[in-house]
């Protein structure tokens, strides 16, 4: 199976607290740059479903990375590189540029170049928080789309079985390929991606680090680079951000002394009980 | 010509009451609207919406729609859609999954998950959460037109306005190509006498702390108070608690009038699906842990022994 992987770079998601805002503008500085840890998850989800347990040295087809952004954002796709991937492409675009459907149009260009069988990509960068370059990509191509994906089951690498987690419950779409699917959250649980040449032993929670040999490795492996411009014929944005905010601070709470304190400000201060 | 078609969604039968987030949105911006219900069963769900305002329920109604498969419904949304200003859907996982697929094929933008709109002269101004909630961006869409989902915590749930709205059938169109290539295998969702957490007045939330006694620890307080009951995702990661009941992020976003946060640490992805909560309990034996940052009451103690007698306490 050949699998594109889409991967973004977005500032710290464990310090998004420290975000802020500066003349309007989103402001990251001192804060590192790190794989959208759902795009993360795909490349994890894209080397399960490639994984061969007779052999493991020989992947069972090939996993592609792909990010849209300046050439810093390589880091990333090295990290991908590192873990297994087998090679990258980079589209270059400067960030404030690009907006969801600029990057699903560009990554259509590259599809139709490539041919993959399966487009991978995390349900949401966790910047943006949008959750939308998946679904717009399936459309721009014309493929099936599952969305949301907590389990994904090869059926013998044409179709996939996939338990989208939606509000209340566990959907289950079979899709024949080729397809784009997003992931969610628990597909990095250790039995969650299965295929008929899985290795049989189970998998750790969540995704695989890289070996020192597999960094250097990396570096030899091929990156090629695209301009934004060879893709897209018309690269405007269809949604402009013109100012941004930090929300309102929470009024500071207090510590109650215990469980009588506590029933009693909720019945005679809060009133909500 | 209405100027916003609102996007309801079915399930067993009926409109999800989620849908009326949406129709708060249409009436904030103060220009006529239209429902649009689809689905098998779609005719007489519409029932459930005529009494909020809309020029017209438009339904489509067809045996080929008796599951959502986006492949299915958005060819439908789009061929309407295109007469309107603007499109929007709740940012339910059917909004989510449905409206960018629509967007793209209407050559229109995109704006997910708004917490708030405005009108500035002719134009429409989105408000929405970014970096899990800890900055907000304005926007606006540049094409003629809009797709957006609102966030359901905040566009509460429309009230009725009285009146009876038209009811207009329309056609299905035929489904994508693509729609070949996806079948609907089952819906697998816990039944539940609890509220659904978009909806709930209260919510009970969990942290792995509890380990396997998450329910027994938990079920007796959300009775009493007639809580939704939440999770943490590392309580569903560990299996304590189903997935689909995890706040955060990338779960559930809700703003109660009263959240329970029970063994939760409140790691950043937690406290973006929670935060804009009225009020907000933490109960945790870890004096440093951030939840205690955001919760109007706090109490370091050991869960085991505080949520029976808050139950004690309140019963």
């Amino acid at each position: 199976m050949k699998i594109l992987v889409p991967l973004k770079r977005v500032a710290d998601p464990d310090n998004a607290n420290k975000v802020k805002v500066t003349a309007g503008k989103l402001d990251t500085t001192g804060m590192q740059w790190k794989p959208n840890p759902f795009d993360e998850y795909a490349v994890e989800t894209a080397l399960r479903l490639t994984e061969n347990g007779a052999s493991t040295k020989v992947r069972l087809g090939e996993v592609i990375v792909l990010t849209v952004g300046p050439k810093e954002a390589e880091t990333q796709l090295r990290g991908a590189l590192a873990t297994g991937a087998d090679r990258a492409i980079r589209i270059d675009a400067t960030d404030d540029d690009l907006d969801g459907d600029v990057v699903a149009r560009a990554i259509r260009a590259v599809v139709e170049k490539e041919k993959p069988d399966l487009i991978l990509v995390g349900k949401q960068a966790v910047d943006g928080d949008s959750n939308q370059v998946g679904q717009l990509l399936a459309e721009y191509l014309g493929w099936p789309q599952a969305t949301f994906a907590g389990t994904i089951k090869s059926e013998g690498d044409t179709a996939l079985l996939v338990g989208r987690e939606v509000d209340g419950g566990t959907l289950t779409l079979r899709v024949t390929l080729p397809a784009v699917v997003s992931v969610d959250l628990r597909i990095v649980a250790p039995t969650s991606v299965s295929s008929k040449h899985s290795p049989t032993h189970t998998y750790a929670d969540g995704v695989r680090f890289a070996a020192l040999m597999a960094i250097m490795a990396a570096k030899k492996k091929p990156m090629v680079e695209f301009k934004l411009s060879e893709l897209v014929s018309d690269a405007a944005a269809k949604i402009a951000y013109t100012t941004h905010e930090l929300p309102p601070p929470r009024k500071a709470g207090i510590k109650v002394k215990d469980v009588a304190e506590l029933v009693d400000k909720l019945r005679n201060e809060a009133r909500v009980v | 010509m209405s100027h916003t078609l609102v996007i309801a969604e079915l399930h067993e039968g009926k409109v999800r009451r989620s849908t009326l987030s949406a129709v708060t949105f249409a009436r904030g911006i103060s220009q006529p609207f239209d429902i649009l219900v689809m689905g098998q069963g779609a005719a007489s769900a519409a029932a459930g919406v005529v009494a909020f305002g809309a020029q017209k329920i438009l339904v489509a109604d067809d045996v080929s729609l008796a599951n959502y498969i986006c492949e299915r419904f958005a060819p439908t949304v789009a061929a309407i859609g295109k007469g309107y200003k603007v499109i929007v859907a709740t940012a339910s996982s059917f909004g989510k999954d449905l409206a960018p697929r629509v967007a793209a094929k209407l050559s229109a933008g995109y704006a997910a998950d708004l917490s708030a709109v405005r009108v500035e002269g002719d134009k429409l101004v989105y408000r929405r959460p970014v970096f899990a909630g800890n900055a907000y961006a304005s926007c606006s869409i540049t094409t003629p037109i809009h797709v957006v989902t609102v966030r359901q915590s905040e566009f509460g749930a429309a009230e009725p306005s009285g009146g009876a709205s038209a009811t207009e059938t329309v056609a299905v169109q035929p489904a994508d190509a693509a729609a070949a290539r996806v079948e609907f295998l089952s819906l697998e969702s816990t039944k539940s006498e609890r509220p659904d957490l978009g909806e709930a007045r209260v919510i009970v939330s969990g942290g792995r702390a509890l380990k396997e006694q998450f329910a027994q620890v938990l079920d007796p307080l959300a009775s009493l108070l007639g809580a939704a009951v939440g999770a943490s995702r590392a309580a569903c990661d560990a299996g304590y608690a189903a997935p689909e009941l995890q706040v955060g992020q990338t779960g559930r976003i809700v703003a109660p009038n009263l959240y329970v946060a029970v063994g939760i640490s409140g790691a950043i992805q937690h406290l973006a699906g929670m935060k804009g909560s009225k009020v907000i309990v933490a109960i945790n034996k870890d004096p440093e842990a951030p939840i205690f940052q955001v919760a109007d009451y706090g109490l370091v103690t050991d869960l085991f022994q505080a949520v029976p007698a808050l139950v004690k306490g309140l019963a």
